[in-house]
């Protein structure tokens, strides 16, 4: 079996498990890419995505300016293709993570690349809430936050669940793209060890691999989605 | 009695959009008085949603004052263009005491019957086992004990609607604010939250403002009426002055649609009694209120004035307790004699419509 798997997989054996260039070195770098940058990404998308929500002109404290800016800010942040922010914001990077290259630096472009993609996710997710439960809401006196928490983000959960699932499906993309900046992960794996070399196999293993990933990602995300539904 | 506990003074209230303003609410007074329930009878569109969210500022107006409870939560100076409000703290702690139920109920969908009150009382100063004991007496005044761990799509439309009584109860207001609550129900799941309603004002003391495009509604807990049609208040008066006497054209209408008289008039005059009308007789209608039924008015006519009196059609509505009656009736005698029995009619009070002359 093991003779089999070394004939078929040769250049997958070669990588080595540990190691820099290692498979588990691999998997690590790239859970820990996703799993940070999902962390400040989603925070910062989060924050961005309710302020579109409650100072739009018919959310819980409209505001023109603020409405403006949170929306102009995701925009262009959106409108920046990833390969470009992660080259553009290197100076930033280096100035919060104190280098340009490797697996922590490239938490600041992904962060920031991720970040307005789930905005506008759970803008949408919100806008779902139904305005008359924030009215019954208001008329129990609730406060700002209580609405905020107690009624956008607990009856939007399951919306919630659902497009984090898919924003933490097109990280793991992302992810793949950051080894440009010597990130390494399973994404640089497939192209730089794989097909860079011609070796075929590393590809293959890599790429099941992140799909494993996504298929893990997706079916936690649709189990709580549903879970957390009681519509 | 006292001062209104709601009094809301030449409300305006304009929407402002792009293309065009919506005057929603134009120059409308109204003093609801403490114990009072409160009718607001329109069509869809014609502002009572915008009024009433007036009255704990979810819509703040354009212009006007809004007092409750001897508090000015609003005031506009147009002259000086300057506009008071209270401060938002104390609209929150305001609005505790001003209960709203609407038409699609508005329950949280992600917490339980029980959570649904108990978010209510978030603020209250009852501590976490006296909130406990509240909601548990909140859900047993509705009814609704059983279902307290149940999620709102595991109920009915009415138990919705009772759970959502329950929470607008949870900091005892003294005014409940009732948006077509009762539109989104089937006709006996309507009487249920109707007599839930009447009984909470007569043995709480609630004050109700009721909205609804339903005149039946109104007719089943009213005591006050007031009838809206393109932001401005048409009519307003006693549930009995609006019922007896109504003046205008859609104050009518609607009164016809709870008491199905048009549909009575509409069967009738197609018989072939009314269809072949004689020279010598008329197709009338007849409405009174109170009294006037206890006396044999209609056997009288033929004592006094030979006159016969012909019912095709009777319906009498009991509203707060006085009998509000419509009669279809065909008389028959001489013109003089006729003539002769309508005044009678009048002197009693009862209100002639002649729908069809035999002549
Ligand atoms: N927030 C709003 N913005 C713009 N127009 C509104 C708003 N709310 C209500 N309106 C308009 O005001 C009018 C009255 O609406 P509403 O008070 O809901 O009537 P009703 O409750 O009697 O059906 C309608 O023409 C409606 O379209
Ligand atoms: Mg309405």
């Amino acid at each position: 079996m093991t003779q089999w798997f070394s004939d078929t997989f040769p250049n997958v054996v070669y990588q080595g498990w540990t190691g820099d260039t290692g498979w588990w070195t691999s998997i690590v770098q790239t859970l820990y890419m996703t799993f940070w940058s999902a962390i400040f990404g989603g925070l910062l998308g989060l924050i961005f995505g309710i302020g579109l929500i409650i100072t739009a002109p018919n959310g819980i404290a409209p505001n023109k300016w603020t409405f403006w800016i949170f929306d102009k800010v995701v925009s262009i942040f959106r409108a920046v293709p990833f390969i470009i922010l992660l080259a553009f914001i290197a100076p930033f990077t280096k100035l919060v993570v104190g280098t340009q290259i490797g697996t922590t630096a490239a938490l600041v472009p992904l962060a920031l690349g991720v970040f307005p993609f789930y905005a506008r996710q759970i803008q949408v997710a919100l806008s779902e809430v139904d305005s008359g439960i924030v009215e019954a809401a208001q008329a129990v006196g609730a406060s700002f936050w209580d609405i905020v928490f107690g009624v956008y983000l607990r009856e939007g959960r399951s919306e919630i669940a659902r497009v984090s699932t898919v924003t933490l499906i097109s990280l793991i993309g992302l992810t793949a793209m950051a080894g440009a900046i010597g990130a390494g992960g399973l994404g640089n794996m497939a192209i730089a060890y794989g097909y860079n070399r011609f070796a075929t196999d590393t590809t293959l293993v890599a790429t099941l691999l992140v799909l494993i990933f996504v298929l893990v990602v997706q079916l936690i995300g649709d189990y709580l989605a549903k879970k957390l539904s009681h519509k | 009695m006292s001062n209104p506990i709601i009094s809301l003074n030449h409300i305006d209230v304009t929407f402002y959009q792009k293309k065009r303003t919506i005057e929603a609410v134009k120059d409308v007074s109204i003093a609801i008085n403490r114990g009072d329930v409160y009718g607001i009878v329109g069509y869809s569109g014609a502002g009572k949603s915008t009024l009433v969210r007036v009255i704990n500022l979810l819509q703040e107006p354009t212009h006007g004052s809004v007092v409750v409870n001897d508090e000015t939560f609003f005031q506009s100076d147009k002259k000086a263009n300057k506009k008071t409000r209270i401060t938002t703290n104390d609209l929150r702690n305001r609005r505790r005491k001003i209960g709203m139920i609407f038409q699609h109920f508005n329950l949280l969908n992600e917490r339980t019957v029980t959570e649904n009150v108990a978010f209510a009382l978030k603020h209250s100063d009852l501590n976490a086992e006296q909130k406990k004991a509240k909601v548990a007496e909140l859900l047993a005044l509705v009814n609704l004990s059983d279902r307290a761990e149940q999620y709102p799509s595991q109920l009915s439309g009415g138990q919705k609607q009772r759970v959502s009584i329950a929470r607008a109860l949870a900091n005892d207001p003294e005014i409940l604010i009732s948006d077509e609550a009762t539109s989104a129900l089937d006709p006996k799941t309507t009487n249920q939250i109707l007599s839930l309603l009447k009984k909470l004002n007569e043995e709480l003391g609630l004050t109700i403002v009721l909205i609804t495009h339903e005149m039946q509604a109104v007719k089943e807990i009213a005591n006050k009426v007031a009838v809206m049609q393109d932001g401005e208040i048409i009519e307003r008066g006693s549930l009995l002055e609006i019922f007896a006497k109504p003046t205008q054209q859609l104050t009518k209408e609607f009164i016809e649609t709870a008491t199905n008289i048009d549909k009575a008039i509409a069967t009738i005059s197609a018989q072939p009694l009314v269809k072949n009308l004689h020279e010598n007789e008329l197709f009338i209608r007849l409405s009174y209120v109170g009294d006037t039924t206890d006396e044999p008015l209609i056997a009288s006519l033929f004592r006094d004035f030979q006159v016969t009196a012909n019912i095709l059609y009777g319906n009498v509505e009991i509203l707060q307790n006085t009998p509000v009656g419509s009669l279809l009736v065909i008389l028959s005698g001489t013109d003089d004699q006729i003539k002769a029995a309508i005044s009678t009619l009048a002197d009693h009070h009862v209100e002639i419509e002649i729908l069809k002359g035999g002549k």
